[in-house]
């Protein structure tokens, strides 16, 4: 067999395997641009007026009440948002005091972030709802269907991880680095914030993509927290609210679905490297 | 030097404090009072007694947790393999020099980014609407088929991202290793067994646990594709979710049939069965390390 038709036959393969993987997407967006009797009568089907049915589409899930996309969205980027730099800025504060400081409480409290990174969320969601409960209670600070609570826990359950990390790459930072910027005449602050942080650049972009899909993409933890129906609610709550109260209008579905994907896929085709790079060099440390 | 010392030391707590107290709030102090109130008759809001192992004694009598017990087991088995064979066949294909195999790697990775619980509510569409549609029957309607259509979907979602793994530790094979087996008559076959995968062998420890942790703790695709559903009628009479995984049993028991308590127990034994799980990894890992 020449090499030339080995290469044709792989790259038929490739392409044979690519049309499994996008067709679902594909059928996603087709629907989407579809209106309901056209979806009732064939779903295999092309859209008869994809733009006019689409823009139809997507007026209609902007103005349904009980999906509330727009504040849904927002709500999923002041989260995601707030969740990724209160997560960054702690943890690399901690994970640099850690390395730094080799004592025998730096081991110990190092050991229990990472063991904690077995325990299942299931094991603490329970739990967790009725703690934040009573601490709200307690203090008056809500932490049950809040910003602050959502955010707390966020920077609880990712603080593991992402100190693991820091931890890693801190200890390549060579020492006198600090040394020299201390005889300068820096303080701490002014050390971890002009020298350390600057430094941590590369894993930090690692650790936003990492923790931004996951918070992005969660379910479990805002349905326990925030709760169904309530104002504040996540993209994936809103979605799971609007597609399990009703009757099934798949055109409104597929069409609130694909609003939903989109800003990832634009993220992704914007930084693929970065991406696909962050995501496996986080799971391989 | 004692100011100096001492204003280290503050330093130290001031960095560290943010994030032992988000951690302390929002997983010790759960993780405590879960394993407490597993051993209580909690109902979500207060306890009134200790009730020792009643909780556990019942939800391990119980047949809709034997029932998760080892439909996980048999779930997590069966996504792992198909997974990493689906994974590691693209990882193969996707490493030959062809022109476009970026492209290809980024199209197979790309249902990651997706959250499980849109790809699930995708899925429920394509099988009970498209599927439906055209050939008159949709695999979630058959307890059964319903499992494999789950391992099918989170193979669709997850081998893009395992071969990425496989496709890194093939590209770090040296080159003139490959070269010199060539010349010594070594064909692709021979090349797969005798270098490829024995150089292969600690992604194969990463992309292993992965999967298995991954589809041990899969809850969102669950959730949104079956619900746990169709229901199957066991041998003893008793009627169970088919599709419920622990994970997905936790949930209903604790949300749908309110028994908190008994649910928490289920949680507790979900951390341990995970817990066990991952300290034979670390012990694998350390094996093959020793040998290398």
């Amino acid at each position: 067999m020449s090499k030339k038709m080995s290469k044709t036959i792989l790259f038929i393969a490739m392409t044979v395997l690519l049309i499994l993987w996008i067709t679902p997407i594909f059928l996603v967006v087709s629907n989407s641009l579809k209106e309901y009797q056209e979806v009732v009568n064939s779903k295999a089907a092309l859209p008869t007026a994809p733009i006019s049915q689409g823009i139809t589409n997507f007026q209609a899930i902007l103005a349904n009440e009980n999906l509330n996309f727009v504040n849904s969205f927002l709500n999923s980027i002041i989260i995601t948002v707030a969740s990724l730099v209160s997560l960054t800025v702690v943890g690399a504060m901690a994970a640099w005091v850690l390395v730094r400081t080799k004592t025998k409480s730096s081991a110990i409290i190092f050991m229990v972030f990472v063991a904690s990174m077995v325990i299942p969320f299931q094991a603490v969601m329970l739990p967790l709802v009725s703690w934040f409960a009573s601490v709200s209670r307690f203090t008056g600070i809500a932490l049950t269907r809040s910003y602050t609570g959502i955010i707390l826990a966020y920077t609880g359950f990712g603080s593991a991880m992402t100190i693991f990390m820091y931890h890693g790459f801190i200890k390549s930072i060579p020492y006198e680095l600090e040394e020299a910027a201390r005889i300068d005449g820096c303080n701490q602050y002014q050390i971890f914030l002009r020298i350390i942080l600057p430094i941590l650049k590369p894993i930090t972009i690692t650790l936003l993509i990492l923790n931004g899909i996951w918070i992005w993409n969660d379910f479990l933890l805002p349905l326990v927290l925030l709760g169904q129906g309530n104002a504040i609610q996540t993209l994936p709550l809103g979605i799971s609210f609007f597609i399990g109260s009703f009757v099934k209008q798949w055109e409104l579905i597929m069409m609130c679905l694909i609003l939903s994907i989109i800003p990832v896929i634009i993220l992704f085709i914007l930084g693929q490297k970065h991406i696909i790079r962050g995501m496996v060099g986080g799971a391989v440390k | 030097m004692k100011k100096k010392l001492t204003s280290q030391k503050f330093v130290y707590w001031i960095f560290l404090t943010p994030a032992l107290l988000a951690f302390v709030m929002t997983i010790v102090i759960p993780f405590v009072i879960g394993v407490y109130y597993s051993f209580t008759n909690w109902t979500g809001m207060k306890v009134t007694e200790f009730v020792g192992f009643d909780n556990y004694i019942e939800v391990l009598g119980d047949s809709s947790f034997k029932y998760a017990l080892v439909l996980t087991i048999i779930f997590s088995v069966l996504s792992v393999i198909t997974i990493n064979v689906v994974a590691f066949g693209l990882a193969t294909l996707v490493t030959q020099k062809l022109r476009g195999v970026n492209f290809f790697r980024a199209a197979y990775f790309l249902p990651n980014l997706i959250g499980g619980l849109i790809l699930g509510y995708i899925w429920q569409f394509l099988f009970n609407g498209v599927m439906y549609d055209l050939f008159s029957y949709s695999p979630l309607s058959n307890a059964n088929s319903a499992l494999f259509a789950i391992i099918f979907v989170l193979t669709w979602q997850y081998a893009g991202y395992i071969m990425m793994i496989y496709v890194t530790a093939l590209l770090n094979i040296p080159e003139d290793i490959l070269e010199a087996s060539r010349i010594d008559g070594a064909n692709r076959i021979n090349q797969l067994i005798y270098i490829k995968l024995p150089m292969l062998a600690s992604a194969f420890t990463i992309t292993l646990f992965l999967t298995l942790v991954n589809s041990f703790k899969q809850f969102d695709v669950i959730f949104s594709l079956t619900n746990g559903g169709p229901s199957r009628e066991l041998a003893s009479g008793a009627v169970v979710n088919s599709t419920n995984t622990l994970a997905v049993d936790i949930y209903q028991r604790a949300f749908q049939l309110k028994d908190m308590q008994v649910a928490q127990a289920e949680a507790v034994i979900f951390f341990i069965l995970l817990t066990v799980l991952s300290l034979i990894q670390v012990r694998v890992t350390k094996n093959k390390e020793v040998e290398a």
